[in-house]
């Protein structure tokens, strides 16, 4: 009664109750800010109904203090432990009685204040964490797709790797080539998810229209570069896999060297970065000349991400470029063993299976491996009958490859939509005929050894760097036949052209050998700057 | 990881000392290092010599210096690398953007 008062009097509303069963009742109905519990009632004792009183505040902070004459230290410790926060001693003293209230009244300022923050926290962390659950499922759906399950691949890819930024693509080219692009995104989440998208898009869409691994890479790096932040980029390898001509091409920026194993997996080359990664230069100084080289059906290439050579043990140590390579030399001989051998050293130097790793493996298939072009089930329509020239000069063939243009253009015409392998093909062969021996005068002898091959790659990059002069020109007659229709393709170029005797020999001739293979009818000038194939289906 | 940057006696040299681990963790205080007002040094020297780890957010960090500065005319040598941060940068060939000594 006269607590009350005097609580009363220090400016706050009071609810009195007699016994610990009306006080837990009052406090349900009226949810008091603080309660003053005496330690002995009838009915239900303060210690009762303390517990009571703090199992319905929850989360609450209710301070509980008990107004005691007791002063056994026992009896104290019985308060606290049935959750009451201080104690009051009779007679009570108004000064300190304000004090108390008071502290206890920023305390529970406090404790509110830190509750509403937690909540705005704890909503803020589910929606990031959802944001990046989303972001997660739609980069794994781009991450992984395409061509992979192709019978000369076999890869892995860990799915915390691929959460932290690694994206592994394949796709054929309409003339059967194979692109694959195993690429590591600095940063993880979301900002690999948003790079992840123009990445996949061009590369698929670039690849299915039958550009080269040069002009993707140009419209790759592009794209990155205008996109991506600065400071967030794409160390990439990309490869080009041509089985029908027996080589391989490699860019690598900023990834581990890719390792080129022979037929009885013994080390034959290893292509170290020489680029700057995808999405850092600037058009003028972005690089994107492949590596070209010979590979013989059955000869591998392996390729990973930093999480392999990053790999540490317990001791902290690195699995390095040395662990990978020890594999690598304890694997010769047995070709098949080493893709599952090195991941076998990975989990045995990590001490479980390593997680972020990323690591793919292609076989060379032989020519004949060739994937069908697919057949069209319904039967061709009728074709019709026209014909266009183009002609290419210096400047246009310097800057760009013109067969992506004249393919789509082709497979316009529903009739020829299930020949574009072959189609591309031919083109393609009759083009880089007409560039490389017409204008660029290359000689094929020089294709006769691996080195050879680096040397005409790298003179063929050359020479068209510096090309001013010359055309070639294009000239397709289109003509309907009773049962489907008549291409003819005429290649001309302005050069001196090549003696197509020699174009016979095992090496030069492989590419007019597989137009022939291809087309109905394949007619040379006798100085070989004109070539006129006839296709029909 | 700390990092210090140094403004030379006639203002035109910056050099930030990166110790320990150069990683995502050190990307404010990379950043504060050059961004601070009223800083415009002609060059930037960027220390590593006691750096003995260097992931690829710092890569990026180096090109937000990098663009910060000016870009491609940007003169920030890279020092005192030890073996395994000069493998990092030459594996993303940064030798074409940045000095490296």
């Amino acid at each position: 009664m006269i607590l009350g008062r005097l609580v009363e009097r220090l400016g706050h509303q009071v609810y009195l109750v007699e016994n610990g069963r009306l006080a837990v009742e009052q406090f349900a109905e009226r949810r008091p800010d603080i309660v003053l519990l005496d330690a002995l009632m009838p009915v239900m004792d303060g210690f009762a109904a303390a517990r009571l009183i703090k199992q319905q505040a929850g989360e609450d902070l209710v301070p509980i203090i008990f107004l005691t004459s007791l002063t056994e230290t026992d009896a104290l410790v019985q308060c606290l432990e049935a959750g009451g926060d201080d104690f009051l001693t009779k007679p009570y003293n108004p000064v300190i009685l304000d004090a108390k209230i008071s502290a206890f009244r920023r305390m529970r300022e406090m404790h509110q204040t830190l509750q509403a923050q937690r909540d705005v926290i704890a909503a803020q962390h589910a929606s990031l964490v959802q944001d990046q659950e989303l972001a997660k499922i739609i980069f794994d759906r781009v991450a992984h797709t395409g061509a992979l399950s192709h019978s000369s691949l076999r890869y892995l890819q860990s799915a915390y790797a691929m959460f932290n930024g690694d994206i592994l693509l394949a796709a054929n080219r309409p003339s059967g080539e194979m692109h694959l692009l195993l690429g590591d995104f600095t940063g993880h989440g979301l900002s690999a998810a948003i790079g992840a998208m123009p990445l996949a898009e061009v590369f698929y869409a670039m690849t299915a229209k039958g550009f080269s691994l040069r002009d993707i890479l140009i419209e790759l790096n592009d794209k990155l570069a205008m996109i991506l932040p600065v400071g967030i980029f794409c160390c990439a390898v990309l490869i080009e896999i041509n089985p029908g001509k027996g080589l391989v091409e490699v860019w690598n920026g900023g990834l581990p060297e890719v390792i080129i194993l022979g037929q009885t997996a013994e080390l034959m080359r290893s292509i170290p970065s020489t680029h700057l990664p995808l999405g850092v230069a600037n058009k003028q100084r972005f690089n994107p000349d492949p590596v070209v080289m010979v590979m013989r059906p059955g000869e591998r290439l392996l390729c990973w991400t930093d999480g392999v050579i990053e790999s540490r043990n317990h001791a902290g140590e690195l699995f390095g470029d040395a662990g990978v390579h020890e594999v690598l030399d304890a694997y010769i001989g047995h070709p098949g063993r080493v893709f599952d051998g090195l991941l076998d050293s990975l989990e045995r130097f990590h001490g479980s299976p390593e997680d972020d790793v990323s690591l793919l493996q292609v076989v060379m298939p032989g020519p004949t491996e060739r994937q069908p072009a697919p057949r069209a089930t319904a039967p061709p329509t009728r074709a019709q009958d026209w014909a266009l020239s183009y002609t290419y000069r210096a400047v246009s063939i310097r800057e760009q490859n013109p067969l992506p243009f004249l393919l789509t253009r082709l497979l316009e015409i529903p009739g020829l939509r299930p020949q574009a392998g072959a189609l591309f093909t031919v083109l393609s062969e009759l083009y880089s005929n007409a560039l490389e021996h017409g204008l660029l005068q290359l000689d094929s002898a020089w294709k006769r050894d691996s080195d050879g091959f680096a040397l005409y790659y790298h003179e063929r990059g050359e020479r068209l760097r510096h090309l001013v002069s010359g055309w070639i020109t294009i000239t397709l007659n289109h003509s309907p036949t009773p049962d489907g229709g008549m291409l003819q393709i005429e290649c001309e170029d302005s050069g001196s052209g090549f003696d197509p005797a020699c174009a016979s020999a095992d090496y030069a001739g492989r590419g007019l050998a597989l137009v022939a293979a291809l087309a109905q009818e394949v007619e040379v000038d006798g100085v070989g700057s004109r070539v006129r194939v006839v296709f029909s289906w | 990881m700390s990092i210090q940057a140094t403004l030379s006696a006639d203002s035109q040299v910056l050099t930030i000392s990166v110790k320990g681990r150069f990683d995502f963790g050190a990307h404010q205080d990379f950043r504060n290092a050059y961004e601070r007002s009223g800083l415009t040094p002609q060059r930037y020297v960027v220390d590593l010599h006691e750096t003995d780890y260097i992931d690829s957010s710092a890569l990026g960090m180096l090109l937000l210096l990098r663009d910060h500065a000016g870009g491609d005319t940007a003169q920030i040598s890279i020092v005192h690398c030890n073996p395994d941060v000069r493998k990092v940068l030459s594996i993303s060939n940064f030798e074409q953007l940045f000095s490296i000594k």
